[in-house]
Parts: C-alpha cells; sequence; structure tokens
C-alpha cells in the first residue's frame, strides 16, 4: 500500500526527520493560502500513487503568489500515468546546496533489506543503479539488530558524503531504518535528500510502500489507504479473498493459484490474445466465491469472453461448476465462458455443468485458443 | 533415495485447525508418519488420533519427530518457524500465506545460524512420490520415478506433476518452495538438492516473474549440472508494477522479468517451455528421447 509524500513526511517527521513545511490543498485558492502562510517561494507537487511527477509537469517552483495559484491549477485534474491529480502538496522551497539519496527496501537474494546512499540525487534509482553503480553504498543490516551507527557511518563515508554533514546524514540513515521497521515498509526513500545552503539536512521528497501483508498491525496507516477509480474492482476482490490485477485485453480469466492463472494469461498470448485481468480465487474456493468472480469479471465491459480454468487439489472442481451454474442460471451471461476443470472432483464439475449453455475443453491450451477466438 | 523426506521422516503439525487436520488425515493415508501436533493448552490429548503437546520441544521430546509442518496463520508464523528452529528440527515445511516480509527476514536471520532446512512459506510442500508426503497436493497427480521438479506455485505444480505422470514421467523428489519474497529455501538450493540426487535424472525448474532466484539457478546449473534440465517460467504476459497473486510475483524495472529469466536459462543450454503442456516433452527429449 502506498502513501502520498504528505503523508510519508508526516511520518518521517513524527521520527525526527527534518522535512520542509508544508500543507495539503485541493483547489487553486487553498495553495495561494497555503503559500500565504508558508512564505515564498513554494513548491507545488502532485500527490498520486506514481512515479515520475517531475517529468510528468507534476512538481513546479512557484516564486509568486500568482505562480503558486496557477501550478496548482495546471496540476489539479491533471493525468499522471493514468493517475488523476486530486491534491497538491505545497511545501516551502528548500535552500538546496546538495541532492543525496537515502533509502531501504528489500533485498530479495540476500534475505534482508537493503539501505542504499548516494551522492548523486533526485534521480531515479534504478537509473543510477544501472548507468553509475559505483555512486550507490550499500549496507544490509541484520534484522535483529537493526542499521548500526558503524554501517550508517561506513555508508556515508562509501558514498562520499561531505564531512560536514557525515554525522548528520548517519543520523537520518538510522531513523530512516528505524521507520522501515516501525511500518513495515516494503520500500522508504528519500530521494532527493537535500543539504541546505545552511548545512542543514532535510527530506526533499518521501516515498513509503507498506507491506499488504502486515496492515493488519499498522490500523493508523492502513487508514490512509486510498482506492484509485481504476483499483475499485481490485479492492473489492480482496475483501472476498482472491487477488484480482486489471489487465487491458478482452478474455476475462479466472483460475485458482497464482502460478496457474499467470500460466494461463499466458496461455491466452500463446494463443493470440490478451487476458483482460489476473483472478486467482484462492485454495479451496467454494460456490459463493466463484460467483463473486464471475460477476467482477463480467462487469468488465472490455471482456469479450470468459475463460475458467481449474486444477482441483483442494479446490473441488464440483464446488467450482455449482457457482458458475448458480450465475449462468440466472441470467445468461453476455459473453460466452470457456471452462476447463482438471483435478480434484473434475468428472462431476464437468456433469454438473452438462447441458449448460458453456463450453467445455480438456486442457489449458485447448480452452485458451477457444477463448481467444470467441473474444474475436 | 529421495531429498528432504522419505520413510525415515516423522512429521509434526503445527497449527492443527480445520485445514491442519483436513491435512494431516491426508498425509497419513499417503503413508507419511505424523507421529505429533502442537496446540498451547492442549498437550496429553489427542485429535484424530494424533498426540498433541504444548511445545515443540516436548514434541519433538517425546516422539522423535524431524520434521514439521505448519499451517498457523500468518500472523503467528513468525513464532511458529522460530519455534522449530530452535528445536532443532531438520525440515521445516511452512504452508501459511501472508506472512509480512519484515517477519520473513528475521526467520532467515535465525536460519542461517541454524541446521534446519526451511520450505516455503506460502508454499505446497514436498512429496517424494510413493515414500512420503509433507504437504497439501493432492497425491494422485503424482507418480514415483526419476524427474526431480522445484516450483515456486501451488496449483501449477500439480498441473505439472499431472502432465508429467500422464506422459509416464515419474518424479524422484517435488519441491514447492513457495511464493513469498523470502523464502527458506531458494530455486538454486532446491536445485542444488536434486542435482546431487542420485535417484533424480532430470530436473524440472518451475519459476515465475519476480526476484532474480530463477537467473541464479541457471548459472549454478551452467557451471555444476550432473544431469538435464527443462525449465518453465510463468507470468510472460504480466505487467510491471502489480504484485499478480503471490507476493513475490512482481516485476520492478528492469528486474524480475520473464525475459531475463528466459535468457539465462537459454544461455546455460537449458530448454525453456513456452506452456505446461510442452514440458514432458522437452524433458524426453533431454533425457534422449527415453
Amino acid at each position: 500500500m502506498k502513501l502520498h509524500e504528505f503523508q510519508a513526511k508526516q511520518v518521517l517527521a513524527r521520527a525526527g526527520i527534518a522535512v520542509p513545511e508544508g500543507r495539503v490543498a485541493y483547489t487553486p485558492a487553498e495553495a495561494d493560502a497555503a503559500a500565504i502562510a508558508l512564505g515564498l517561494p513554494v513548491v507545488v507537487k502532485a500527490q498520486v500513487h506514481v512515479g515520475g511527477r517531475g517529468k510528468a509537469g507534476g512538481v513546479k517552483l512557484a516564486k509568486t503568489h500568482a505562480e503558486a495559484q496557477a501550478h496548482a491549477e495546471a496540476i489539479l485534474g491533471m493525468d499522471i500515468k493514468g493517475f488523476t491529480v486530486e491534491k497538491v502538496y505545497v511545501e516551502k522551497a528548500a535552500k538546496i546546496a546538495k541532492e543525496l539519496y537515502l533509502g531501504v527496501t528489500l533485498d530479495r537474494d540476500r534475505r534482508r533489506p537493503v539501505v542504499m546512499l548516494s551522492t548523486v540525487g533526485g534521480m531515479d534509482i534504478e537509473e543510477v543503479a544501472a548507468t553509475k553503480p559505483e555512486k550507490i553504498a550499500r549496507g544490509w543490516p541484520n534484522p535483529l539488530l537493526g542499521l548500526l551507527g558503524y554501517e550508517a557511518r561506513a555508508l556515508c563515508f562509501d558514498a562520499g558524503v561531505p564531512a560536514e554533514q557525515r554525522d548528520a546524514v548517519a543520523d537520518v540513515a538510522r531513523r530512516l531504518y528505524d521507520v522501515y521497521v516501525a511500518t513495515d515498509a516494503m520500500t522508504l526513500e528519500i530521494n532527493p535528500l537535500f543539504i541546505q545552503e545552511d548545512g542543514t539536512v532535510v527530506a526533499g521528497d518521501a516515498k513509503l510502500d507498506i507491506d499488504d501483508n502486515a496492515l493488519y498491525r499498522q490500523p493508523d496507516l492502513a487508514q490512509l489507504k486510498e482506492i484509485a477509480k481504476d483499483e475499485a474492482a481490485e479492492e473489492e476482490s480482496r475483501k472476498l479473498g482472491f487477488s484480482f490485477v486489471q489487465l487491458d485485453g478482452s478474455v476475462g480469466i479466472i483460475g485458482n493459484g497464482a502460478g496457474l492463472v499467470m500460466s494461463t494469461l499466458d496461455a491466452v498470448k500463446n494463443a493470440g490474445g490478451h487476458a483482460a485481468n489476473f483472478l486467482d480465487v484462492g485454495g479451496g474456493a467454494k460456490e459463493a466465491v466463484v460467483k463473486a468472480a464471475l460477476e467482477i469479471v463480467l462487469a468488465n465491459p472490455r471482456v469479450k469472453s470468459v475463460m475458467i480454468n481449474i486444477f482441483g487439489g483442494i479446490t473441488r472442481c464440483d464446488e467450482v461448476a455449482k457457482g458458475i451454474l448458480a450465475v449462468i442460471a440466472r441470467e445468461t451471461p453476455r459473453v460466452p465462458l470457456v471452462i476447463r476443470l482438471a483435478g480434484t472432483a473434475a468428472a462431476e464439475g464437468r456433469r454438473i455443468l452438462e447441458g449448460a449453455p458453456l463450453v467445455s475443453r480438456a486442457t489449458m491450451d485447448d480452452a485458451a485458443a477457444e477463448a481467444v477466438r470467441l473474444a474475436r | 533415495m529421495s531429498v528432504l523426506v522419505g520413510k525415515g521422516t516423522k512429521v509434526l503439525v503445527q497449527g492443527l485447525g480445520r485445514e491442519g487436520r483436513f491435512h494431516a488425515a491426508r498425509m497419513v493415508e499417503y503413508g507419511t508418519k505424523v507421529v505429533a501436533a502442537t496446540k498451547p493448552g492442549a498437550g496429553g490429548t489427542t485429535v484424530d488420533g494424533i498426540p498433541l503437546f504444548d511445545t515443540v520441544a516436548r514434541a519433538v521430546e517425546a516422539t522423535g519427530a524431524n520434521t514439521s509442518i505448519l499451517f498457523v496463520p500468518a500472523a503467528f508464523a513468525m513464532d511458529a518457524m522460530l519455534e522449530a528452529i530452535d528445536a532443532d528440527l531438520e525440515l521445516i515445511v511452512a504452508i501459511t500465506e501472508g506472512a509480512p516480509v519484515a517477519d520473513l527476514a528475521k526467520v532467515a536471520a535465525v536460519l542461517a545460524t541454524s541446521r534446519s532446512t526451511l520450505i516455503g512459506p506460502n508454499c505446497p510442500g514436498v512429496i517424494s512420490p510413493g515414500k512420503a508426503k509433507v504437504g497439501i497436493m493432492p497425491a494422485e497427480n503424482f507418480t514415483e520415478g526419476q524427474i526431480g521438479f522445484v516450483s515456486r506455485s501451488g496449483t501449477l505444480t500439480y498441473e505439472i506433476a499431472d502432465l508429467l505422470s500422464a506422459a509416464g514421467l515419474g518424479q524422484s523428489t517435488c519441491i514447492g518452495i513457495g511464493g513469498d519474497p523470502i523464502i527458506g529455501t531458494p530455486t538454486l538450493e532446491a536445485v542444488r538438492l536434486l542435482n546431487e540426487d542420485p535417484d533424480t535424472e532430470a530436473i524440472v525448474v518451475v519459476g515465475e516473474i519476480g526476484g532474480s532466484a530463477e537467473e541464479r539457478a541457471a548459472e549454478y546449473l551452467r557451471a555444476f549440472a550432473k544431469k538435464p534440465a527443462v525449465a518453465f517460467i510463468a507470468g510472460r504476459s504480466a505487467p510491471e508494477g502489480k504484485r499478480m497473486g503471490h507476493a513475490g510475483a512482481i516485476v520492478s524495472g528492469n528486474s524480475g522479468t520473464a525475459a531475463s529469466k528466459v535468457a539465462a536459462f537459454e544461455a546455460a543450454g537449458i530448454p525453456v517451455a513456452n506452456a505446461p503442456s510442452e514440458i514432458p516433452g522437452l524433458v524426453r527429449k533431454a533425457l534422449g528421447g527415453r
């Protein structure tokens, strides 16, 4: 779950990391009021759950009140990578002498968090990693101990942080790591971390992405969840206990198990089609769940056919069949359904669906080919 | 011989709830020795003929259990895994899905200093067909044979085992390593076990998008393969930045893409199937047409 910059900065400020003063605004007038309260110059920043705001024109410096209002006017309502900007963060502009990068994320190969520090700030860290890997200092704290003092100092030496700021940056790194742990973050970044003209260190931006699996023990942060328009179906599915990802093709997909559903998407692609979604109903799917899944997939107007691919293990194919029947008995679906049942109780499942208005295929490849043909 | 599980496996069940009871019964049906279960406060009683103990340590002392299978809810999974590691169990199979990543990083740190092997979490478990099953897979899809099989997925594993079995290619050991970003036994370590196993004649590696575990396994096989291997990568059509069901199945930037994994296997001379249905044919070909 992603937080907005202003929310992440509140979390950082509570942990003792300096952030510029700022206010959230929903209208150009509010932005102007914020600029008056903060004092010029200010930066007007789009608050959306996506990176690359600056490049998209969603971050602008205002030296006058007219500019502050004009920037807010331009940015509010702007579309950034499919996300509509509904609010801006108006922030007192920092007096920048130098920009650093500081971040914590998971190193899957080492099975530990990795803390990264670089004097190349402000850029996408993946780009720095690709073009100037030697410019990133890395440390892998033991998750049982946290980021130790010597580790934070070593990062500063390795990255080449100016001597005058070494202690301050090391302190920010240790506080940042503590926030990473305390918030169950997947990624926590300050990019850029400003060294100001007066030598002080402040967080220029903040990115905080929380582990969805840990939201149960982060009630305060979980409350901040915002659902974008095109994420509504994903959120609805999550509540029902299955995973759903909206895609842009025309073949609706329902299956059980993440790997099998991914393979089903691939099978549709192999057959020359495009999947409209990823939907994993999970293990032990019963009638009601299958019914709800079918309704969510059919609610997408782009869907021209639906492929249901179930390999019964814990999930029983006869239960799935009953769910499908319950939906199509009430109302004939607006698009053709292609079913593939295998594994536990597959024969019973197929018997239940005999005579129902749908197409049944024995293998994943055949079912995908048929679903793609019917979607044309 | 087989790897990880076999005739000497004595299983302790951590979390004998509805799911745990169901699968404990299936394991017993398969012939696996299920010797104990833990339920704090219920020590001294039995459920379905399985003796209950208050702690893992007491269960191990009384029964000689050497393997644990874990069904406890996600919020308690770290505690249960650490308890099993502390009791020095040889193998811990964590079925639980949805544990916080921070918990798994702590478990991995403790695991590194222990003698235990952890499979999972978020996995279907391990089966050596005809010998023992410590997992939740439907046994009827698996047959005894010489193909070693490593997979990050559940149902896709059953699908592929079924395809292999139907083609007359039985399995030595199938290791479902799990779909989380941090797992106890990454692809490379599981592949290494099968590469060293004299009863395994060929290896099937089923990976998916996210992380770089498949690339590392491919590099290992390129240098040390003692037998032929075949790979399959799920999620080739997945978009960037979206978590495809498994917490670990996410492409971010240039890392974790299917293309990178396919390229790594091909560079190691390992054929990559375009669909699960191609796997048996490629295995046969890799074995020299047998």
